[in-house]
């Protein structure tokens, strides 16, 4: 008894040093990202790295703006916010729907739904660029922003949370005389209310961080996101790498602010979507 | 027998009613959905069975996917993209089950402090992290070189992401500091979801934490790890940015994937077509994957 007691304070021992030194390591790209968008060519250039930056310079950052970098993050989120806003209407609308609704077709739409979430986009990216060609949304925020809203994770997603509303509550407001719009209004969103804002942020992030179909959506200079203006600059300039992590500081930092902030919810949202699998 | 029919009426009737606000619902998420999801499908189907360039349209019925199989730099894509998945999925499930319990039973703080810094790559973006670790890679300026060197490691300056033996390695190492935070999160929740008085008569009972862990945890956390399976595998098929950025499928071919391949002929060669029919088969596959990780976790539990 006493040895395994003994030996499993020596795992906890091993095990909570190995987990330090591995967050370290998972936290070390960061660091070397900010640190090195205030690094000088010269530091960032030299044989042997500097781990702390030794003349900090707001160079890299003077550079990054004499280009259209705010308007890459001005679009950045405009397509974000309104990816939020779409998919977070489509998903409590149509999560509600299919929980709490029936209708001919709902088995069908749902198993589609599921098939779909595995689908790579780029198995559709042809059609797509077609589609947006003709519907004269290439090189527009939009080309961007409709394949994303109709990725069913948030109707998904909301379904679980829809099918938590007790049948008696909806019976009530029928009784009462409330009608459809009232009862979604009132009674429903009320009770998904957690879940909308989990869907929020987790659309949010996913949408800032996609990156190919931004790529392959759009190409006018005006029209970047801050991840392509980053991967254009690294195209052009493939060693200034002091430039690039200012990029990638500007790419990086808000949405991980976002993502301390708003935490809470974010959790909540990834670990509901898998509650049924 | 009036009453009945009557009654039948206003049954239908509430029925109907019923079924129209259900559409009603539904149809935001499916105008989307249908019309940016599903009709692009249809259409990829539709033009695979096209020679289909800038300049051309014909009908050819099934050479694309005949073409495809002759493809040696589609074969290679293949194995390429397998490669990735099987050895990141098992990696990527096991670390974040090590982590998940090494964590779920600390302090709120620290349990909050952990899953955080794992997911943080994942915030970060994808190509902020690629940028970063192409600077790392570098074999003049990268730190991996001078860390590497420091240590012994390694004799003279690798060159990582240009060499055929390496390319790939860099390629998974990178995608699994990525993707091990969402599992990490849900191994998380679930494992704090174990009921712990079966827990507690095991332990009473004698059994040694491994024990505990294998015939009590490991079964209640199965539907988790059903679905961490299918998201890692999904989430392998899918690491485009640091491919397009780092290596653009190079070497000679050895980071080439099925994804960065379809991206290829679509963009750079115009190959319509046969870029849908890789499409159709790559669904195929994903289908298979998930369909046979079912079956598998299913028979486990």
């Amino acid at each position: 008894m006493d040895h395994s007691v003994h030996k499993i304070t020596v795992y906890r021992i091993v095990s909570i040093a190995l987990l330090i030194v591995l967050a370290l390591l998972m936290l070390f790209p960061l660091y070397w990202i900010i640190t090195g968008s205030v690094k000088g060519a010269k530091e960032i250039n030299a044989r042997v790295p500097s781990f702390f930056p030794v003349s900090p310079t707001t160079a890299n950052y003077a550079k990054l703006f004499s280009k259209p970098a705010w308007t890459w993050l001005l679009n950045t989120v405009f397509i974000c916010g309104m990816t939020m806003l779409l998919a977070c209407l489509c998903g409590a609308m149509g999560g509600y729907a299919l929980a709490k609704k029936q209708f001919a077709g709902r088995g069908l739409i749902f198993t589609m739904f599921v098939c779909a979430m595995a689908l790579p986009k780029q198995v559709i990216m042809i059609p797509l660029l077609k589609e947006m060609a003709w519907l004269n949304l290439h090189n527009t925020l939009w080309a961007v922003i409709f394949p994303t809203v109709g990725w069913p994770f948030g109707v998904f997603l909301m379904k679980q949370f829809s099918e938590n509303i007790p049948n008696e509550m909806l019976e009530a407001a029928r009784i009462d005389g409330a009608g459809e719009a009232r009862t979604f209004i009132d009674i429903v969103f009320p009770m998904i209310k957690p879940g909308v804002g989990a869907l929020a942020i987790f659309t949010f992030i996913t949408a800032w961080n996609d990156y190919f179909l931004q790529l392959i959506m759009l190409n006018a200079q005006r029209k970047l996101t801050i991840s392509l203006g980053i991967a254009k600059m690294q195209g052009e300039a493939s060693t200034d790498f002091g430039l690039i992590m200012a990029g990638a500081t500007l790419a990086s930092v808000p949405i991980i602010a976002v993502f301390l902030a708003f935490q809470k919810y974010f959790t909540r949202g990834i670990t509901m979507g898998a509650v049924k699998g | 027998m009036q009453t009945t029919a009557s009654i039948n009426r206003s049954l239908r009737a509430t029925r109907r009613r019923e079924s129209i606000s259900g559409y009603l619902f539904m149809a935001p998420a499916l105008v989307f959905f249908l019309g940016f999801v599903v009709f692009p499908m249809f259409m990829c189907l539709f033009n695979s069975a096209f020679r289909y360039t800038l300049s051309e349209f014909t009908f050819v019925g099934l050479d694309n996917y005949v073409r495809l199989f002759q493809d040696v730099k589609f074969g290679k894509s293949l194995v390429n993209t397998l490669m990735i998945v099987l050895v990141s999925v098992p990696f990527t499930c096991l670390f974040s089950l090590w982590v998940a319990s090494a964590i779920y039973q600390m302090r709120q703080l620290y349990t909050s402090f952990f899953r955080c810094v794992f997911y943080l790559p994942v915030v970060t973006g994808s190509v902020a992290v690629t940028v970063v670790w192409k600077w790392m890679f570098n074999p003049y300026y990268g730190l991996l070189n001078y860390v590497f060197t420091a240590l012994g490691l390694i004799s003279k300056n690798l060159n990582w992401l240009g060499s055929a033996d390496t390319a790939l390695g860099c390629i998974i190492t990178i995608l699994l500091t990525t993707s091990v935070g969402q599992p990490i999160v849900l191994y998380v929740a679930a494992l704090s979801n174990v009921d712990h008085s079966l827990v507690e008569a095991a332990q009473v009972d004698g059994a040694t934490s491994l024990q505990t862990f294998w015939r009590i945890k490991w079964p209640q956390v199965m539907p988790t790890t059903l679905y961490i399976l299918i998201i890692t595998t999904i989430n392998s098929f899918q690491c485009f940015a640091l491919i397009d950025l780092l290596t653009s499928g190079g070497p000679q071919d050895s980071t080439l994937t099925i994804m960065y391949y379809i991206y290829h002929n679509a963009v750079k060669l115009n190959n319509f077509g046969y870029g849908c029919a890789m499409g159709i088969i790559l669904a195929a596959i994903i289908a298979l994957f998930s369909a046979a990780q079912f079956r598998l976790a299913k028979s486990g539990s």
